[in-house]
């Protein structure tokens, strides 16, 4: 089944599906309801970083290296650790200036130059050319391979230049070309959002990843019993064995570890693809919190099944098949036609995935920051008086996507055909690791300057092509191999493999030790050599300071001159189109409150620079400054009043740090004065309540009193046994009243910190004898039995004698108050301190009851009918006297089961 | 948790990061033998790199 036409038409259907996973993904977006707006989507974008690469190659890799293809992806899991440093912060950054692009992001950091979003962009397209002719190399091999199906054939290298049109690649990279132009360039979108695009990467990203899951699953659980059995195989084979603890054999050893490592950091970074959708495209701040573990893991998923597939590659195969192809020539042997097919669409997603984003990136960038300011400069273009130039702008880009992969496929056909897929992707790495120090010192580093930028890219750059991609044109026979072996012209210590001799390492290390010494060397040392210029300081610090700007400030207060509305709307127009014009100035116009176009808006700093971001959108900040300059009279500030602007903002950020320390005490020193307040009111209400209640208290007997004697006055012919019994209730009653007033003088006493404490060691023992001793006599009127239990050789505790005799007095009247017949009284010794217990039979106490029976006059008065004998004070009291010596008082109780009040004394 | 505590969480693991894959502590594990059948470098790498995801995830959601 697995003829050409077949594949070729199963190539189509899936580019079709993708196409209308694109299609459907913009309509949604248009309606204002994306569908890539969730963190998932996100983390799946980023997983274009996983190409033909990483699905081909690794195992590639793996198969002569072992463990060599890891740091490409460890790499970047260390780097995207940092990622809630350094990416939220670019991130942030790019969105307050509508960056376009990591060449408008460079430009912009240095004065909006155009040079360097020119520079940039040469050596993103020059050193991004062998990655995509990695891409097409491997589309080609794989369909020319699943053609041969059932045999399995290597292709052979033809190296010759003029049968193009029999060629697969280059059909493939015109079809890409294609493919791309419908992808990216639809439509010409203000904030270069491409959401179908996104949307269908994210789908790739599942597809790729399923399709290789599934090889390995196949080779290890299929042709193998597991990772144990394929291992111990490959351990049993002599030329394998060699290659189980790989590190030491491998040229360069730990050295080469290490480099790879770095260089796939910048890489996750830097690579144009990887920057237009970690940056470019993300919708929210937000969704990278996920996506910070998501995409490792994702890379992880894609990597547990390379060594499995290389060895059993390795092992299975017979020797001359192209380890770069293992993962499709395995399933092919095994007659595994569905699996095969699903291989190569899964490269194909790999493959495709990679070229579309990397095109649209570079494209944007050659549009808008090489072309478009040199064509903006050319007055005898007259582009200024266009009216509509969106469609120049799309024609621009649509020319560079078919011209990037047709020399991509240059490349391919001049070098890549003798190198392997890895080997040709790390020199790509190696181009843009060069944006590293002036992106990272970008944003770190105010004193980085336009000209120190530009030394450090030129001379990484020149180093990078000279010991990269030189020898890669020499291998291919391009160059006289002389030229590597003895240096040009004969000069040993120019050899581009050896340069000054440094001898030993690998390729990519050693062109990564020379180009970093140049690049940072350059980049620090012209920086510090000459002051910036206004524009470079101010936008130092509009990159450095992010965090500390509001978005619309950023820039405006750095501009003064004259300019009219209408002329910024025109310009706005026909970049955008009057439609998007005509929204973004209704927009600017809402956010100060005004309605255009009924109000006339005034051409001040905040609406140039608003007109400027906009266009930087379109066009990148290089260009839009060109744009907006021609159309706007701006008077240049002074190198010194940047810096007075920038200290003065500084001051008021100062200021208004300690404005907001001192408005903190001041919250505080209010929170403090409210609590004292609302102390106080609580004291007031508590004194109200305790006059009106012992008000009542005192008139409750004083007016039996008066009743009765008034009875006994008037009536003195009252029998005697009718008036003993009034003068008994009189004497109660003044009893009565003696006992609350001696307790709310006692009360106020203590309260007041005014009462006499006698302090010795008590042996609580003799108390408790002695106050059961003294109310003997009220025990036995009533009836009642009481048990004590007094071990011996307890503790005696630092109290006051007699005010402890007054709380057991307090304590067993009360219980003798309410109890049924019988007392228990029993003491005991806690950890560090004495303990007595006082139980009673008698009703208990409701557990809404328990809280309050220690407040003043507060008494568990439903507990009997009638309201119950004594003050209320005793227990309150009573509880102030034993926390006055260090102790606790508490009651529980269960209703109908009787009350057991304890205290404690310290030992 | 503030930004800041987070960023130096996200530091620390990438520095851990660091150590973890790289000489010496990688040559610790580049001996012959095996883990469950699967080679010691091997079983070492993948399971280093999975513990240092379950920690950023963990940073992360925080």
């Amino acid at each position: 089944m697995l003829q050409g036409p077949v594949i070729i038409l199963a190539a189509f259907a899936y580019l079709g599906l993708l196409f209308a996973i694109a299609f459907y993904a913009d309509k949604r977006a248009d309606a204002g309801r994306p569908v890539i707006a969730n963190a998932y989507v996100y983390s799946l974008s980023l997983a274009v970083y996983a190409t033909a690469w990483t699905f081909y190659g690794s195992v590639g890799r793996a198969a002569s290296d072992g463990v060599g293809f890891l740091p490409i992806y460890i790499g970047p899991t260390l780097m995207i650790a940092l990622w809630w440093v350094v990416m939220r912060k670019i991130l942030r950054i790019s969105k307050q200036n509508r960056i376009t692009s990591l060449a408008d992001f460079v430009a912009s950091r240095y004065g909006k130059s155009a040079a360097i979003g020119g520079l940039v962009t040469v050596i993103a397209v020059i050193g991004i050319l062998p990655y995509i002719s990695l891409q097409l190399k491997a589309v080609s091999a794989s369909f020319e391979i699943l053609v041969q199906y059932p045999s399995i054939t290597m292709p052979e290298p033809d190296g010759t230049l003029h049968i193009f049109f029999n060629d697969t690649p280059f059909w493939i990279a015109l079809i890409l070309a294609a493919f791309t132009i419908a992808f990216g360039t639809r439509h010409l979108d203000a904030a270069e959002h491409h959401q179908g695009m996104v949307a269908a990467i994210a789908f790739e990203s599942l597809v790729k990843l399923l399709a290789f899951l599934a090889v390995g699953v196949f080779v290890t659980f299929g042709l193998y019993n597991g990772f144990g059995d394929l291992f111990g195989r490959a351990a049993a084979e002599p030329r394998l064995a060699a290659m189980l603890t790989p590190l030491e054999g491998v040229a360069g050893g730990y050295a080469s570890w290490v480099w790879l490592t770095i260089l796939s950091m910048m890489a996750i970074m830097f690579l144009p693809r990887q920057f237009q959708v970690t940056v470019i495209e993300n919708l929210d701040e937000r969704h990278l919190s996920k996506a910070i573990w998501l995409f490792p893991l994702y890379m992880l998923a894609i990597n547990v099944f390379v060594l499995p597939i290389a060895f059993g590659g390795l092992l299975h195969l017979p020797a001359g098949v192209d380890a770069d192809t293992f993962v499709l020539t395995l399933p092919m042997a095994e007659k595994q036609e569905a699996l095969a097919l699903l291989v190569f669409i899964g490269g194909l997603s790999a493959a495709t995935g990679m070229v579309i984003v990397e095109t649209i990136a570079l494209s944007t960038m050659v549009c808008n920051d090489l072309l478009m300011p040199v064509l903006l400069r050319m007055k005898r273009l007259r582009l200024n008086e266009q009216p509509d130039l969106t469609g120049l702008l799309l024609g621009i880009r649509r020319g560079a996507i078919v011209l990037i992969l047709l020399l991509g496929y240059l490349y391919f056909k001049l070098a890549g055909e003798a190198y392997a897929l890895v080997s040709i992707g790390l020199i790509s790495f190696a181009a843009v690791a060069q944006f590293a120090p002036v992106v990272l010192g970008g944003i770190f580093w105010k004193g980085g300057t336009r000209r120190g930028a530009i030394a450090a890219l030129l001379a990484g750059f020149a180093v990078w092509f000279y010991t990269l991609l030189l020898p890669a044109l020499a291998r291919s026979g391009w160059l006289p191999l002389g030229l590597l072996e003895h240096g040009p012209f004969g000069i040993e210590l120019l050899k581009p493999l050896a340069l000054f001799g440094l001898s030993g390492l690998d390729q990519i290390t050693h062109a990564m030790i020379w180009s970093m010494i140049a690049n940072i060397g350059a980049y620090v040392g012209v920086s510090l050599s000459a002051a910036p210029s206004a524009e470079e300081h101010r936008q130092a610090s509009v990159f450095v300071d992010v965090f500390r700007q509001s978005p619309e400030t950023g820039g405006a207060r750095f501009w003064r001159g004259t300019a009219s509305a209408p002329d910024l709307y025109n310009v706005l127009a026909r970049f955008i189109g009057s439609a998007g014009a005509e929204e973004s100035f209704r927009e600017y116009a809402a956010s100060r409150g005004l309605r255009w176009p009924q109000d006339r808006l005034e051409a001040d700093a905040a609406l140039v620079h608003h007109a400027e971001r906009q266009l930087a959108g379109a066009l990148g900040a290089a260009s839009a400054r060109v744009m907006i300059a021609s159309v706007v009279k701006e008077e240049a500030l002074s190198i010194g009043e940047v810096r007075e602007i920038l200290d003065e903002a500084s001051q008021v950020v100062l200021y208004s740090h300690r404005l907001e320390q001192k408005s903190r005490e001041l919250e505080a020193a209010t929170a403090e004065l409210r609590g004292a307040n609302e102390r106080l009111t609580e004291l007031d209400r508590l004194k109200d309540d305790f006059v009106s209640t012992i008000t009542h208290e005192l008139r409750t007997p004083l007016t039996s009193i008066r009743a009765f004697t008034q009875i006994l006055l008037e009536n003195p012919d009252v029998e005697q046994e009718q008036r003993a019994r009034f003068l008994g209730i009189i004497t109660k009653e003044t009893e009565r009243l003696t006992r609350l007033i001696n307790q709310v003088l006692d009360l106020s006493r203590i309260e007041s910190g005014r009462a006499e404490w006698h302090e010795s060691s008590v042996d609580m023992r003799e108390v408790v004898a002695d106050t059961v001793t003294g109310m003997s006599r009220v025990f036995e009127e009533r009836n009642i039995s009481v048990e004590v239990s007094l071990p011996e050789g307890v503790q005696r505790v630092k109290a006051d004698v007699d005010r402890m005799i007054q709380v057991m007095l307090n304590l067993l009247s009360n219980a003798a108050k309410f109890c049924r017949g019988r007392i228990e009284i029993a003491l005991s010794e806690q950890a560090g301190a004495l303990r007595v217990d006082v139980r009673d039979n008698g009703p208990g106490i409701d557990p809404a009851d328990q809280k309050v029976v220690f407040d003043k006059f507060r008494q568990a008065s439903d507990s009997l009918a009638a309201k119950p004998q004594g003050s209320g004070l005793g227990l309150h009291i009573s509880r102030q006297i034993v926390e006055h010596f260090g102790g606790r008082m508490w009651v529980e109780s269960a209703p109908g089961h009787g009350a057991c009040f304890s205290f404690t004394l310290p030992t | 948790m503030n930004d800041e505590t987070k960023a130096q969480r996200f530091v620390a693991l990438c520095m851990l990061g660091l150590v973890l894959f790289n000489f010496p502590i990688l040559a610790l594990f580049n001996v012959p033998g095996t883990l469950l059948g699967v080679p010691v470098l091997y079983a070492y790498l993948f399971i280093a790199w999975a513990a240092l995801i379950a920690l950023m995830a963990l940073v992360a959601n925080r």
